[in-house]
């Protein structure tokens, strides 16, 4: 299976980093290329549930393949989630559900964030992604 | 720099600080001294079995461990006899057990008073309590500090309250609340009270004997023993009132297919096979902190959290959560995200908790959605702190 561009530069980004700081910077700064949603768009429909931070996701279907948007209050978690989108942005419904996302995370070298223990809400992100596909 | 004298009795802290973990995060759960750690191989490498079934010698020597810390407990909390000693699988299901327990006491229109600062321990199962019988359930406010504001709780605590469930320390905001006026409160208007002592216990010696509430609760876990083991104490006439709650092996005196007449308290409420090697555990680890120096660890700890409340008021921007007086501290940072702080926190391995606290209600009054919680144990050093702050800084530096 191919990577789309834009998640090949973030592997290309993120693997490797070492340091915590450096992680937490690109974390930033691809959290600040997420499309934004607009006020009506960030309303409780469109919350993600089981977040400590506010979080929003809306899928859409264009021509048979899956394309999100989504931010949050959190900025550490907007780059998560940024890191996400990346990698599941245009995917058919089947390819989306046979992906292996903590894969995907390990290999940025952030396999941790998805840890059960975390409430930072990645893990719900995902849950609510695979509700709304499925 | 400050140093802990008994740090060195706690194996998991070097465990921890190997994987360059600095654990700031006791009032969630307690590392364990190495006497606990023996007591659990030794009970279990010599033999384990169930107590107070069987006349053989295994039995025999479980269940003499396993009352033994009964008796200590009684001791160590100046509770009266041990027979006023329930054990539980943890304070929340102790809480639980007097929301059934007592549920029989509760009509349409009583009220029952807890504090805004509870614990969801603390709270939900007495607001389910009052859903299913029509009660009514009270909501002590706070002053600016953190603390229940007695002048409210005096009006709020009336003639319709049948109960008074509060805090003796929160676990939130570090105050300690005033149990003597509170419970003075209760008992003149005939109401019954319970004190959720899970953090307050791990803090200082209190006598129950002297407290004057007819309940109180406290879990072992935060008290440098086992988890899955939490504990009920009662006055002997509040005890009486509990109605049986759980039904099982143990509990009972003498069964019938169509009827079962139960013993008192405490056999009564330990339905089932009890927690014994984590009594046993817990045992050793009061064993433990009994022969250590009280005064000095309540110096220790009182030094310790006067540096960290220094160490956050230096801080530009930082707001501490209420007044913190013992154990931990709660904090957010202006323009800054919990979520975010916390994320980097974990990055440079400072283990403290972020979020809610189990306490939803309040940090929605306070109009927060979360804060970082620092909270400290006997183990805890002044280069715990001093790694904590240098990971706070660099992790600032980066947001702001």
């Amino acid at each position: 299976m191919s990577l789309p561009e834009a998640a090949r530069q973030a592997l290309e980004a993120f693997a490797g980093q070492a340091s915590w700081e450096q992680r937490a910077r690109l974390l930033m700064q691809w959290g600040d290329r997420l499309e934004p949603l607009n006020e009506e768009e960030r309303n409780e429909a469109n919350r993600v549930q089981g977040c400590e931070s506010l979080v929003w996701l809306v899928a859409e279907q264009r021509d048979g393949a899956w394309h999100f948007r989504a931010t949050s209050d959190a900025r550490l978690l907007r780059g998560l989630i940024a890191l996400l989108l990346v990698r599941v942005q245009g995917l058919p419904g089947e390819e989306l559900a046979r992906l292996d996302l903590g894969q995907w995370f390990n290999e940025l070298g952030l396999g941790r964030q998805l840890s059960p223990s975390r409430s930072n809400g990645l893990n719900a992100v995902l849950q609510r992604m695979r509700e709304l596909v499925s | 720099m400050l140093l802990s004298p008994w740090r060195s009795a706690f194996p998991a802290l070097a465990a921890l600080a190997a994987e360059e973990q600095t654990y700031l995060d006791s009032a969630a759960t307690a590392q364990k001294p190495q006497a606990m750690l023996d007591a659990l191989a030794g009970y279990y490498a010599s033999g384990a079995a169930n107590v107070h079934r069987a006349q053989h010698l295994p039995g025999e020597r479980a269940t003499r461990a396993f009352e033994a810390t009964r008796t200590r407990l009684a001791q160590w909390l100046d509770a009266g006899s041990p027979e006023q000693l329930v054990f539980t699988h943890g304070a929340t299901e102790a809480l639980n057990l007097l929301a059934y327990g007592l549920e029989h006491l509760f009509g349409e229109g009583d009220e029952i008073a807890i504090s805004a600062l509870e614990h969801h321990a603390n709270l939900l199962p007495w607001q389910q309590l009052a859903l299913r019988r029509g009660a009514k359930l009270v909501v002590l406010p706070l002053d600016d500090r953190g603390v229940i504001d007695l002048e409210a709780a005096t009006q709020l605590i009336g003639p319709r309250t049948r109960l008074l469930a509060v805090s003796q320390l929160s676990n939130v905001l570090g105050t300690w609340q005033p149990l003597p006026e509170l419970l003075a409160l209760a008992r003149a208007q005939g109401a019954l009270s319970a004190v959720d002592g899970a953090q307050g216990v791990v803090h200082g010696r209190h006598s129950l004997s002297a407290l004057g509430c007819d309940f109180y609760v406290l879990s072992s876990h935060k008290l440098y023993g086992p988890e899955g083991l939490g504990l009920l104490w009662g006055r002997a006439d509040a005890l009486a009132r509990l109605r049986h709650w759980q039904f099982g092996g143990e509990m009972v005196q003498n069964a019938d297919y169509q009827s079962a007449h139960f013993r008192p308290a405490p056999l009564g409420f330990e339905a089932g096979t009890p927690a014994i090697g984590a009594v046993i555990g817990l045992g050793a680890s009061l064993d433990w902190l009994t022969r250590q120096d009280a005064a000095e660890m309540a110096a220790h700890e009182a030094l310790l959290h006067a540096q960290l409340l220094a160490g956050l008021r230096a801080r530009d921007g930082v707001r501490l959560l209420g007044e913190p007086q013992a154990a931990l501290a709660s904090f957010v940072v202006r323009d800054v995200h919990s979520a975010d702080l916390a994320h980097l926190l974990t990055e440079q391995g400072v283990a403290v908790r972020a979020g809610h606290h189990c306490a939803m209600p309040l940090l929605k009054r306070l109009g927060l959605p979360g804060a970082i919680r620092v909270s400290l144990a006997l183990y805890n050093d002044g280069a715990d702190l001093e790694r904590f702050f240098r990971a706070l800084d660099g992790a600032l530096e980066l947001l702001r």
